[in-house]
């Protein structure tokens, strides 16, 4: 009894002796820094060249320090004017030196960009001074309006108090058709220069319009896939495949082939008579090619996870329902169709996204009326060079597919979605 | 922070962009691709590559200082020696994107004049010196029957009803909406001039309301001979020298109609930090000298930016019979009614234009 007693009492122990408990909690330890060291790896790489570009992207839509590092002087004077009152002789002079420092360091060009992204026309405006800023003399006031009368404008003074500043809301402003000014907060952009919101509605447009066509094609197919027997299923889930597997590009070369008014399509409808030789159809360089283009390239991703879905529905529901009644129609939608539902989630979700980032494939064959947010993006980062506007149209974008992924949590539940 | 984050972005764009010069080269020399470099590799690349023994990789992009800016600003310098417009020159000089370059370096024209006399007024600049002269103009298949009279004017252009059909037009307002202008009966001494009024915009966009279900817009330089040969459009606006080569070496009967002519210049330039800053310096002026610019000019139709090289233009490569002075972009028969592009107005204007001509094309 004695002896049972002390043996309960005292830590059981491995065979070397050490407490079990933390025999174990050693051997868990290790068995955590292996999983973590392999994950390592990815993590890094992730963070490397996903999470950390992103975040840097973002960043700049809302900070921009390119005027204020490069004119100090003016920079501070700028602070503490109220962006009413007439600009003074110090406001002058310290521009004056910052000029001259700029365009000995080639660095005026920069300057001059950022502010002419906030007052077009003023790129020159700096540049020209800038080349002229040693020889002016006292009063700085006079000596600059002289060289160009701009810079009399008060609007000029307010662009460059908004580019001063380094957190700026701008970018965000003018990525919604709106403009962020010195003294009247955010006022709407021209009428004629507003493109982005439109172009915004348009890419939710188009994405939605693409994933239901994927849908209305893609469901048959899937269906068509999940319940033939398995050797004719096999060939048809290789022509699903085997598009999926050829190169993006090659696959909207060849719809430009087909569609473009000497293309197959339409030689075909004047052969057959339908149309006339000098009234082809426009199918491509339009909103109708980017449809097309993008609608066969994203079909695959809606088959897929649907497929993955009604392959695992017993085909015994079915029988079940006809067996209780059911015509074939009310047993499909009653029965089968429910069940398909996290494959639809999966799907039009998957397909919706890509297709809201879309970028080659409306840049080849969108024209003028198929472009989407995305190409805007391209544009701002390689030819305007205006990386924080791009920034800032990416930014939106992201917020809006987060939004839909919240919307959709809440609607129709994110664990219920299967993606394979 | 911010100076991080530019880095870390310019290095994520600069991987994005195509970039073969990985490949080991002692000059990697970056040009518009087509019969334009073609032109160029056998007037500089060939005969600078056989004098110093050195090697060239040779590659194309699109235009625009996206590249540069990102190579630059990553301090991942891959090209040495660009082919640029004159805009994009005075843009990237002034953002402090190239190396400067001393004039001095340019060898003299034959007779001795030096290079800085020698060189036509406007192509010499900090940071670039010209090569060629060219031009946007319109152009015709004239193999393809139809009922009209020759086009001569650029207002036949906009001209629908007696010219029906597709025109092409690069997707870009620079150049579009100067034609516009012209063909809306503004003299071209006044083009930019009236560009620059929220008057004359409107009223070169209205000009271009008239024809714009009719545009098929291209980007490439080499789409406007395809879309001719193909008949996909009866116009297009186009480069001059792609038209000729279409015409006389690949036996298109292309017809260009000079009136209200564009002309710009390309120059060469060097991105700061270029690993083969010697190298491409040498090559700049080897290239640039009387010889090698008037051995261009019977590749492609572009004129040469030195008078001395003007004076020595030959005969057309393929076709000894023609005489290529006569198709130059300022041969006196051409350039009667021509117009400069003001770099200046488009860097001052081409972002709000820009956005300006894409609202236009959404509407």
């Amino acid at each position: 009894m004695v002896d049972s007693q002390t043996v309960q009492l005292e830590p059981i122990t491995a065979a070397d002796g050490t407490p079990l408990k933390k025999k174990l909690a050693q051997a868990l330890f290790r068995s955590r820094v292996r999983a973590v060291s392999l994950v390592l790896p990815l993590f890094a790489f992730v963070m490397a060249s996903f999470v950390i570009p992103i975040i840097a992207l973002m960043w700049q839509g809302v900070y921009n320090d390119t005027f204020s590092s490069y004119t100090p002087n003016l920079t501070e004077k700028l602070k503490v004017w109220d962006g009413m009152s007439q600009p003074d002789e110090a406001m002058y002079a310290a521009l004056v030196v910052d000029l001259e420092t700029a365009r000995a360091d080639r660095t005026i060009g920069r300057i001059a960009t950022r502010v002419n992204q906030e007052y077009p026309g003023t790129r020159s405006l700096f540049t020209s001074t800038a080349r002229k800023a040693k020889k002016l003399k006292a009063p700085f006031k006079d000596s600059v309006i002289k060289t160009n009368k701009k810079w009399d404008n008060i609007e000029v003074w307010r662009a460059m108090k908004i580019t001063s500043q380094d957190l700026t809301p701008a970018f965000y402003a003018t990525a919604l058709d709106g403009r962020y000014t010195a003294n009247q907060g955010f006022v709407s952009q021209d009428e004629n220069r507003q493109i982005y919101v439109q172009l915004f509605w348009r890419t939710m447009m188009i994405s939605g319009t693409v994933m239901g066509l994927c849908l209305l094609l893609g469901y048959p197919v899937a269906y068509l896939l999940a319940t033939l027997p398995l050797r004719t299923s096999n060939l048809l889930m290789i022509m699903v495949l085997l598009p999926f597997w050829t190169s993006l590009l090659v696959r909207t070369t060849a719809w430009i082939a087909l569609l473009q008014s000497q293309g197959v399509i339409n030689d075909l409808l004047v052969y057959v008579g339908i149309t006339a030789d000098d009234a082809r159809f426009s199918l491509i360089y339009n909103m109708t090619g980017t449809i097309v283009a993008m609608t066969h390239i994203l079909l695959p991703f809606m088959i897929l996870p649907l497929y993955s879905v009604m392959k695992t529905i017993p085909p015994s529901y079915m029988r079940a329902a006809r067996s209780l009644g059911a015509t074939p129609t009310k047993a499909f939608i009653k029965v089968y169709m429910p069940q398909t539902i996290p494959g639809i989630g999966a799907g039009g979700l998957l397909v919706f996204i890509l297709a809201i980032g879309y970028y080659i494939t409306p840049a080849l064959v969108g024209g003028q009326d198929g472009q989407l947010i995305s190409n805007m993006i391209a544009y701002h980062m390689q030819k305007s060079l205006n990386w924080s506007l791009a920034a800032a149209l990416g930014g939106i974008l992201l917020a809006g597919v987060l939004l839909l992924y919240w919307a959709y949590d809440r609607v129709i539940g994110i664990d219920n979605m299967k993606l394979g | 922070m911010s100076r991080l984050t530019k880095k870390i972005i310019a290095i994520a764009s600069a991987s994005a962009f195509v970039s073969s010069a990985a490949i080991a080269a002692d000059l990697t020399v970056v040009s518009w691709g087509g019969a334009y470099t073609k032109s160029q590799v056998e007037a500089y690349h060939k005969p600078w590559m056989a004098k110093t023994g050195k090697s060239i990789v040779s590659e194309d992009y699109g235009g625009g200082i996206a590249e540069i800016k990102a190579q630059v600003e990553s301090g991942n310098v891959t090209w040495d020696i660009v082919d640029v417009e004159l805009s994009d020159a005075i843009r990237a000089c002034d953002e402090g994107l190239l190396e400067q370059i001393d004039h001095s370096i340019l060898p003299p024209a034959p007779d001795g004049t030096p290079a800085t006399e020698d060189f036509l007024p406007g192509t010499l600049h900090d940071c670039a010196v010209a090569n060629i002269v060219w031009s946007s103009v319109y152009a015709y298949d004239s193999s393809k029957t139809r009922n009209w009279n020759k086009p001569t004017k650029m207002a036949d252009f906009f001209n629908t009803k007696a010219y029906p059909g597709k025109r092409g037009m690069r997707k870009s307002p620079k150049v579009t909406l100067e034609f516009a202008l012209i063909a809306d009966g503004v003299p071209v001494s006044q083009v930019y001039d009236v560009l620059g009024t929220e008057e004359g915009v409107a009223r070169a966009f209205a000009k271009l309301d008239t024809i714009k279900d009719d545009i098929v817009w291209w980007e490439a330089g080499a789409q406007p001979p395809q879309l001719l040969a193909d008949g996909e459009v009866v116009f297009s606006t186009a480069w001059n020298g792609r038209v000729f080569n279409a015409k006389n070496a690949e036996g298109q009967s292309f017809e260009m109609v000079w009136d209200g002519q564009i002309y710009d210049l390309d120059l060469w330039v060097i991105p700061k930090g270029s690993k083969n800053k010697e190298a491409a310096l040498d090559f700049l002026a080897f290239s640039t000298a009387t010889e090698q610019l008037a051995a261009q000019a019977s590749w492609i139709s572009y004129g040469p930016a030195r008078a001395s090289s003007v004076a020595r233009i030959g005969t057309f490569h393929a076709d000894p019979s023609i005489k290529m002075a006569s198709h130059m972009p300022t041969a006196p028969a051409n350039f009667k009614n021509a117009l400069q592009n003001d770099f200046e107005f488009w860097a001052d204007n081409a972002d709000q234009l820009n956005e300006r001509f894409n609202a236009w094309l959404a509407k």
